[in-house]
């Protein structure tokens, strides 16, 4: 099989184009087996958002963050705030300042998400700049466990959050005019709000996937792979690894805050239920079973554990009166996740689909990559003893040093 | 003063229980640097075990401490037993595998024993039956059962003999051994496997004792319960300096003081904004504050450098 890489740039365009294509069809195609599979596939790209803001902290930066969700809570309130009839009930002023009520643009509520969530990801990422791995985990954990608390009981004294009964009536985002809640009409094709949000989402989607190409190339990139492999060594090459790590989060999280922007415009209703620490182990599954770090392991992985369980449904059915109403889908739902966590761990550490550099150079006794000048080359030119080859004549290195792992 | 006395008697018992579940965390953690988090999930194991235990058997008219005692062994065997099968089958292959893939298979296993557990036992709470009835004894104006007084009173006794069985004996020193450095442990002569192994049997022997307390104290048991105590505990392991046994336990009991004391004054101090349902917030927020002023934990020795 020949690599992608590796393809000449007509067959890429051809792959992009044929991609495309497909990915505008399928949800009319989709449509027409009933709106809840549009539905499915608009959750699932939901994740996918999730799982590549994700993947910049633990697997760019290899800074496990297990209170993810909290950034998905704030964006998600943020637009429950802004966009629904919740702050003009409780305050009068609100009410007297907005007479039509409270409706924010898109245009305002998804930068300011971004920019609440990141800010948020900053806040949290500067005192726990000095920890490192399973300490950072539990006390973003910590973190998020502390704003849902909050999100839960903020209806007292002041009514802020509704509590855990959550906010409804939340606006659908609106373009130009043309409201994604209702069923449209374009190209003489029916669009229902799923078909409205699918593209949406995938707008997003695409836009994450570039901005996480560029910047795993980039600059930052090289210096958050760095950071994980070894941050005293990425330290002393010069970076700046206490901005670069706020930076991380500040990402991360901007992602979380689109996302979450997203979900309560598109669900309408919010509650602390949905902000769980079993959503953040669920997208950090998805970052880490599909292949950590690596793009489309990262896709691949997302869309499994967000669609497969939902196509269970249909199975949990006959599987319920079996088991006398023990085994609902939900639970189905549960018992596969872990299963598949516990399963996919033990048989593939590193992901579905982890990197390939790093499986090829990492694995005890593999063959040493196919380049001319690799670390376990020969020098190109002999030189007498004693004596150093001019620096030019250094042979460069793949560019990936293995990392000792402990 | 006397709802000072209250509180401080609520986190001492609190706080015991954390103790017991901080051990188990600190202890696997000290061997193999995992945090295990199915250990909360274990606690759990063994409070609804001793629940259908003694449900089962109420009907045979032993008296109350009999029961808690045939549910409590229940609950140590059937938890040794499951912890046991979890290190042999999700932790021991993944022991040199990327460091974050045992976690993700804990957080796997947390997730399947509650579901399995919900699945067993049903999702509904259930009312774990008072075993030792009788009159509240009135200390400083301040109230403690029965149940309170045995788990402070089993809770010192268990930690007393575990520190015996860490320092004094031959499997003390050689989890101590392995917990310095299993390679060259092994070169001596000890068994890491082994060691590793009684570690978790002991890990969840403690939670089970802690989860039958957990249910005989707050009467009611159900599948998630253990989520909290185990999220707590670990905070408590920390708080306390991971790895460390005596940490552990002063973490633990601190923790239970400080959330116990913080509940019952957070409405006053902050003219009633803020109420009891916070008392959940200051474990992470002490856990933050630990972690960022002193992150090696009260008694911890290590500078946090190992991960």
């Amino acid at each position: 099989m020949t690599r992608f890489a590796d393809a000449t740039r007509q067959q890429k365009l051809v792959v992009f184009i044929g991609a495309a294509v497909l990915l505008c069809i399928l949800p009319f195609v989709v449509q027409t087996a009933g709106n809840a599979w549009v539905r499915i596939i608009d959750i699932a790209l939901l994740y996918v958002l999730l799982a590549l803001g994700l993947n910049i902290v633990v697997g760019y930066a290899g800074l496990l963050d297990l209170g993810y969700v909290a950034f998905y809570a704030v964006g998600a309130y943020m637009l429950g705030l802004l966009a629904s009839p919740q702050l003009t009930d409780t305050f009068a002023s609100f009410k007297n300042a907005f007479e039509n009520g409270l409706h924010t643009p898109w245009w305002v509520v998804i930068p300011l998400g971004a920019l609440v969530a990141g800010g948020a990801g900053v806040l949290l990422g500067a005192p726990t700049l000095k920890l490192r791995g399973d300490y950072l985990a539990i006390v973003t954990l910590g973190f998020g466990e502390i704003v849902r608390v909050f999100m839960n009981n903020l209806d007292a004294p002041v009514n802020i959050t509704n509590g855990p009964k959550g906010i409804t009536g939340i606006d659908e985002i609106s373009i130009f005019g043309v409201s994604l809640g209702k069923t449209q009409h374009f190209f003489g094709l029916e669009w229902p709000k799923v078909t409205n949000y699918y593209f949406l989402f995938l707008l997003l989607v695409i836009f994450a996937v570039i901005i996480c190409y560029r910047l795993e190339r980039s600059r930052i990139g090289r210096a958050w792979m760095a950071i994980r492999e070894d941050e005293v060594a990425a330290k002393a090459m010069g970076i700046n690894t206490r901005n670069l790590k706020l930076l991380a989060f500040g990402m991360g999280a901007t992602f979380g805050g689109v996302s979450g922007v997203m979900f309560a415009s598109f669900q309408g209703f919010i509650s602390p239920e949905s902000f769980s620490l079993q959503e953040s182990v669920m997208i950090v599954a998805m970052v880490v079973l599909g292949g950590i770090g690596h793009l489309p392991g990262v896709i691949v992985g997302s869309l499994l554990l967000a669609a497969l369980p939902e196509v269970l449904r249909y199975v949990a059915g006959p599987l319920q009166q079996m088991t006398d109403g023990r085994l609902d889908a939900s639970i189905l739902r549960q018992l596969l996740v872990a299963l598949a966590m516990i399963g996919i761990m033990l048989s593939r550490p590193r992901g579905l689909w982890p990197s390939p550099e790093h499986g090829r150079l990492r694995a005890p006794g593999a063959e040493t990559p196919p380049t001319s000048q690799g670390p376990g080359g020969e020098l190109p030119v002999k030189l007498p003893h004693g004596e150093l080859p001019p620096a030019r004549q250094i042979p460069p290195t793949t560019g990936h040093i293995v990392p000792t792992e402990r | 003063m006397e709802t000072f006395v209250q509180q401080i008697i609520n986190g001492l018992v609190l706080g015991s229980v954390y103790a017991l579940v901080a051990l188990g965390y600190t202890m696997v953690y000290g061997i193999i640097n995992l945090i295990n988090f199915a250990h909360g999930e274990v606690l759990m194991v063994g409070a609804l075990t001793s629940w259908t235990v003694v449900t089962v058997l109420a009907g045979l008219g032993l008296p109350g401490w009999a029961l808690l005692l045939i549910g409590l062994v229940a609950a140590v065997i059937v938890c040794s037993l499951l912890n046991f099968a979890i290190e042999k089958i999700a932790y021991r292959p993944l022991r040199n595998a990327p460091r974050l893939a045992p976690l993700i298979t804990a957080m796997g296993m947390s997730l399947l024993l509650q579901t399995l557990a919900m699945i067993i036992w049903k999702p509904n709470y259930k009312s774990f039956p008072i075993l030792l009835p009788g009159d509240p004894h009135v200390v400083f104006g301040a109230v403690i059962n029965n149940v309170q007084i045995l788990i402070l009173v089993a809770t010192g006794l268990t930690l007393s003999g575990l520190m015996y069985l860490v320092n004094h004996t031959r499997l003390g020193r050689a989890m101590r051994a392995t917990a310095e450095n299993p390679r060259v442990a092994a070169l001596m002569g000890v068994k890491p496997d082994t060691v590793i192994s009684a570690t978790f049997v002991i890990g969840a022997a403690l939670a089970a004792l802690a989860g039958v307390m957990y249910a005989a104290n707050y009467g009611s048991v159900q599948h998630t319960m253990g989520f909290l105590p185990g999220l707590k505990a670990f905070t408590a392991a920390v708080f306390g300096g991971i790895g460390n046994l005596a940490g552990a336990m002063v973490g633990g009991v601190l923790l239970g003081l400080i959330e116990s004391l913080g509940a019952g004054y957070i409405g006053d101090l902050t003219g009633g904004v803020l109420g009891s349902h916070y008392q959940d917030i200051f474990a992470f927020v002490v856990l933050i504050l630990v972690l960022t002023l002193r992150p090696q934990g009260l008694l911890g020795e290590r500078v946090a450098d190992r991960a």
